[in-house]
């Protein structure tokens, strides 16, 4: 490194390469502490996903007998939204801040830093989203057989939605019709985690075993964290090299 | 022949309406899919024929008579 | 494995969307014209000769256009995604012209199905809609599709907006089985006794026949409007190369640029 130029302090090429497992981990804590300093990231999907539960009853009707079938459906469509919301943020902030450059220029496994952002993002929207959920499910008559297999259901099914929702948001950042073109591309592949999320609330107040499901909503978790972070990684590429 | 008329044929057993509703709607999708290209084809060749002429006259420079055209 | 010599001269020349434009010149009336035969034929049969369904009385004949449709619509998927592939790992130019012809002509088979299923269930079940499993699909695939056509006309460079499309419709095409199958296990559990248009009594040869006539020609109608697309494709985004101005020149009479101008007096 003695050789190196003093006037290109960016030679990256001649710094030795760091680890996967140190770069995974790394990325994370960086990415996590980055999030924290700014609430915005953590409290927006949050938000809109109280207001939209609040404005069910409102629209529709507050009577329990209404609200308590209804209830697991409207939950998640909530969490779908507001996943998409925050994802779409997400990524406009770091095309904004040349994050995302920045990502995909660093010689290293794309795929591990991405994993590694929708981790963070995951942990600071999907997991509140998670934890919420049975709380405002309060709300909406949500039977209390309902309660776990709910969450449960969702702490498989919001990374999927995160994962999914990163490719969509990856394709569309920058783009000036964004977020619904967004919505348009995602929402239609989510359709498999909302049935199989809703399914494990449903079946579960008549009183049958949901393990299958959750089962497999594990198995599509464990497809998308294999194959999303390609799909992003390639979609990401695509929008540095355009500019 | 299934019909023992040219109006029974019409009329498909009182489901006419729907029978003759279905195909009118693919002929229609039918035709626009090989018209549209058609016209964009034509549309292509029209903008490209003013692309190559005005290519053309810029080459042979300002003052240089050209053909109206 | 041995590749034979013409694939492997096959697969070079798909790299030269010019070869490709000259040498489908000259299918495109066979498309037509054996598309339009059978298409003809199996129309006018399942129209006028089949003899009318049991249940379900003439309305029947829907499924002469509706079958052939909604099969087209899930084909123009798999070409797309198949297209994608192509396009990402190889980087074939023609692939992304192919993608882009073949987007819209699959989103208006999927119209067509989607609203002659539903013309076809009103007589049938007696509403204009029924979340039916396969309906259903084929509405989450017009999305699919829009989608798909979305991304193209929002992302400016074509080479860009190519291979986003293409990761789309790959990322599509794994999540259509698993699409249809949730959407089908929901339906059961919410609808243990639908009647589905799924259910195929065995149908007599005056029934299916025409039906499979149908089916062939339409995919070579199909085929037609694909390929008519992707040429005019080809001539809009190789339209700087000298062939596309020489073809230009010989079919409207403008100016070739090499300095010939000054020679095109005609």
């Amino acid at each position: 490194m003695t050789g190196a130029p003093v006037s290109a302090p960016l030679a990256l090429g001649a710094l030795p390469e760091p680890r996967p497992g140190r770069l995974f981990l790394g990325q994370l804590r960086r990415d996590l502490a980055l999030a924290v300093r700014q609430p915005a990231e953590i409290a927006n999907p949050l938000a809109f996903f109280v207001l939209v539960i609040t404005l069910f009853p409102l629209g529709v009707s507050p009577e329990r007998e209404t609200l308590a079938p209804l209830a697991p459906g409207v939950l998640w469509i909530a969490a779908l939204l507001a996943t998409l919301l925050g994802l779409e943020a997400l990524f406009r902030r770091d095309r904004d801040d040349g994050t995302l450059e920045q990502l995909v220029l660093r010689a290293q496994p794309l795929y591990l830093a991405v994993l590694a952002r929708m981790l963070a993002h995951w942990l600071v929207t999907g997991l509140p989203l998670t934890l919420l959920a049975p709380v405002l499910g309060g709300l909406l008559a949500l039977p209390a057989e309902a309660r776990w297999p709910l969450t449960a259901g969702l702490a498989l099914g919001t990374p999927i939605l995160v994962l999914l929702g990163g490719v969509g948001a990856a394709l569309t950042v920058g783009l000036r019709a964004g977020g619904l073109l967004l919505a348009l591309l995602i929402l239609p592949l989510y359709v498999p985690v909302l049935i199989l999320g809703v399914s494990a609330a449903e079946l579960a107040v008549v009183r049958i075993d949901v393990a299958g499901v959750l089962a497999w909503l594990g198995a599509g978790l464990a497809l998308a964290v294999t194959a999303a972070p390609f799909a992003i990684a390639g979609a990401l590429r695509i929008g540095v090299e355009a500019g | 022949m299934s019909f023992e008329s040219f109006e029974a044929f019409l009329a498909m057993g009182g489901h006419g309406f729907y029978v003759w509703l279905s195909y009118a709607l693919a002929a229609a999708v039918v035709c626009f899919n090989i018209v549209a290209p058609l016209r964009r084809r034509r549309r292509f060749l029209a903008a490209q024929k003013g692309r190559q002429r005005r290519a053309a006259s810029a080459r042979q420079g300002p003052v240089t008579a050209r053909d109206a055209g | 494995m041995k590749i034979p010599e013409f694939l492997r001269r096959l697969w070079h020349r798909l790299g030269s969307p010019r070869w490709f434009y000259e040498t489908t010149a000259s299918w495109l009336p066979w498309f037509a014209v054996l598309g339009g035969l059978l298409v003809g034929t199996g129309t006018v049969w399942g129209l006028a000769f089949a003899p009318p369904d049991y249940l379900q009385g003439n309305s029947f004949r829907i499924i002469y256009v509706h079958v052939p449709s909604a099969i087209l619509a899930q084909s123009c998927y798999l070409l797309m995604a198949v297209c994608g592939v192509v396009l990402l790992v190889w980087r074939m130019k023609l692939a992304d012209m192919v993608l882009a012809a073949a987007a819209p002509v699959g989103a208006s088979f999927t119209f067509l199905a989607l609203a002659t299923g539903s013309i076809w269930g009103r007589p049938t079940w007696g509403t204009w809609w029924e979340w039916d499993a396969r309906v259903t699909s084929m509405l989450i695939l017009l999305f699919l599709y829009f989608g798909l056509i979305g991304l193209r006309r929002a992302i400016e460079r074509p080479e860009s907006a190519g291979r986003a499309c293409a990761i789309l419709a790959i990322v599509g095409v794994i999540n259509i089985p698993i699409i249809k199958y949730s959407v089908d296990w929901w339906l059961t559990l919410h609808q243990p006794s639908t009647f589905t248009l799924t259910e195929k009594p065995a149908m007599p040869a005056s029934m299916w026949v025409p039906l499979l006539l149908n089916v062939i020609g339409f995919y070579l109608l199909f085929g037609l409007m694909v390929l008519q697309r992707a040429r005019v494709e080809i001539l809009e985004r190789e339209r700087r190369t000298q062939w596309v101005q020489a073809l230009t020149a010989r079919l409207t009479g403008a100016p070739l640029p090499d300095g010939d101008g000054a020679e095109q007096a005609a």
